[in-house]
């Protein structure tokens, strides 16, 4: 029971972090029909950001608010650059232009700073730990589940009480009826891939704590953790991001936790399998999206 | 107030519009009648930036608002209640409105909510209910209200009455009536001929993508050569008889074609 508890604590701190990912590639799928392979780049340039400027002999409370202003401006310039060249494009090229900034954006770190991959200091309190009767509850894991939670109210009070958020949720339902009703396709356009830049350069700052390191391809995995748990939620649907990533991450602790240790190195492999299950008999995700009309 | 002027529009080489030149004056009820596929909706989609026209030039109390998009014609004060009507089924029917009104001042949106809540009762006693959850008649309300939180200059409609039941067509050509009482300016898609001439003070009448005619309600109604552009439309549906009001054959001729 104990370390069902301890599991679980386990499982909702990682899915806390999938869940932000997750839901900055359902707020711009929602607006344009992009399924983002480039996501994961916000946190690969927020990795090099923390590596100079701690390298500089900056703290952490310096650092974190650079590693989410270069998210989100990184996010707005991928979209400038690249992603508004191809609205209204087909999915296919949308699919592909992102596949593309992923890969132009390694291949610059690669070819200008250095293909290995290059450590930097934690913060401090990552691995203290505290008791909580039985239990031996992770700093780091409370943080990132009190952020997120916060993140989480601050987000939907963005979406719910201002006229911003609004046009998002409209634009994502309908987004040519959005236009005629005066939306400005632009502003939230932008307003969506800065969001998602600020969601991921939260879920990036709790990355990168935890990694330590960074490398030209370390956004590989957080934007492959996102785009699959906003597929498990159900892509276009901000609640099922959210749902998708805790499950993901609750799916990955306990199978560890739960399987023997000759095949626990297989546990990705198991997701994986659990997750192509999961599409066969609801190919729609846990949440259903009645609509999402592209731009 | 709108022009206009010799507009073509094509989907790749096919013109479902050919040369259409009409004009809607201020305080005024146009409607535009037509059979199926007569180039009605592509007319209005023009207008509203949905498509680009090919020739031609629409302009708004002599501003060129030709090939404006959707956005920047709102700004200039056309608003479109489109065909289907196109509610955000996730939203409430006070986010709707909300919607609607995105592009005036907050408290001048304020203002319209109440105007708004006060004006569509039904509409009020559902203010925190999802949209997708309205009737066909109270979506359609939503769909109107939503394009006067705009306070538009002039209110497009396409197909109002497409898809309600009878009584809700009876409530749709109401609304109408009571929005030309108030003198608002409205240019409306109608497949139900009759109806829309009853509630119109003129009208264009469109065949194949062309003008064919003009004319107040009661000059098109006695155009014998228009009863094929009517038929079907206003046949009722129990006793395969027109209904009252509708233009019959052998009455006398009229209008502008």
């Amino acid at each position: 029971m104990t370390e069902l508890a301890q599991n679980l604590i386990d499982g909702l701190g990682r899915g806390s972090i999938y869940a932000l990912l997750a839901l900055g590639v359902a707020v711009v799928f929602g607006v344009m029909h992009l399924l983002n392979f480039a996501h994961g780049e916000l946190i690969t340039v927020g990795g090099y950001v923390a590596l100079w400027t701690l390298g500089a002999g900056w703290s952490w409370y310096i650092v974190t608010p650079l590693i989410v202003v270069s998210a989100v401006l990184t996010s707005l310039a991928i979209e400038r650059v690249a992603f508004s060249r191809v609205r209204g494009s087909s999915d296919f090229t949308l699919l592909l232009t992102s596949f593309g900034v992923h890969f132009v954006i390694s291949a610059i770190f690669l070819l200008y700073v250095s293909a290995s991959v290059k450590p930097f200091d934690r913060p401090s309190w990552v691995t203290n730990t505290y008791s909580v009767g039985p239990l031996n509850i992770e700093v780091y894991d409370t943080v990132v589940i009190v952020v997120t939670v916060l993140t989480l109210i601050g987000t939907t009070l963005l979406l719910q009480r201002t006229m911003f958020g609004l046009s998002l949720r409209a634009a994502a339902a309908d987004f040519d009826t959005a236009r005629l009703m005066g939306v400005r396709s632009d502003t939230v356009i932008r307003g969506a891939f800065a969001l998602s830049g600020l969601l991921a350069g939260i879920a990036g700052v709790f990355w990168l704590m935890r990694a330590g390191s960074i490398s030209p391809s370390a956004g590989i995995t957080p934007m492959l953790k996102g785009v699959l748990a906003a597929l498990i939620g159900g892509l276009g649907s901000l609640r099922g991001a959210v749902i998708g990533g805790l499950v993901l991450g609750l799916a990955e602790v306990l199978l560890r936790s739960r399987l023997p240790d000759s095949v626990a190195s297989l546990t990705e492999g198991v997701v994986f399998l659990l997750i192509a299950l999961l599409f066969i008999f609801r190919p729609q995700g846990l949440v259903t999206v009645r609509h999402a009309e592209r731009v | 107030m709108l022009k206009i002027d010799g507009l073509t529009a094509r989907y790749g080489s096919i013109a479902a519009l050919r040369n259409a030149t009409l004009d809607v004056s201020s305080g005024e009820v146009v409607g535009l009648i037509g059979p199926n596929g007569a180039g009605k909706t592509t007319l209005l989609s023009a207008v509203a930036g949905l498509i680009s026209p090919a020739e031609g030039r629409v302009t708004l109390e002599g501003d060129d608002i030709t090939g404006h998009t959707p956005e920047k014609l709102l700004r200039s004060g056309v608003a479109l209640v489109p065909e289907h009507r196109r509610i955000f089924a996730d939203l409430t029917v006070e986010e709707n409105l909300k919607i609607g009104g995105v592009t005036v001042a907050p408290a001048k949106r304020a203002e319209l909510l109440d105007e708004m809540a006060e004006r569509f009762e039904v509409l009020k006693e559902k203010w925190d209910v999802s949209a997708g959850y309205l009737s066909g008649g109270e979506a359609q309300q939503l769909a109107i209200a939503r394009a006067l939180m705009s306070a538009p200059r002039l209110l497009m409609m396409d197909e109002p009455s497409l898809g309600l039941a009878p009584v809700l067509v009876d409530l749709v050509f109401e609304l109408i009536d009571t929005l030309r009482d108030q003198g608002r300016t409205l240019l409306v898609v109608e497949q139900n001929a009759a109806r829309m001439l009853e509630v119109s003070d003129r009208a264009y009448v469109l065949r194949s993508g062309e003008v064919v005619a003009s004319g107040t309600g009661a000059e098109l109604s006695r155009r014998d050569d228009l009863f094929d552009t009517f038929v079907g439309s206003v046949v009722a549906p129990d006793d395969g008889q027109p209904v009252a009001g509708a233009p019959s054959p052998g009455g006398n001729g009229g209008g502008t074609a």
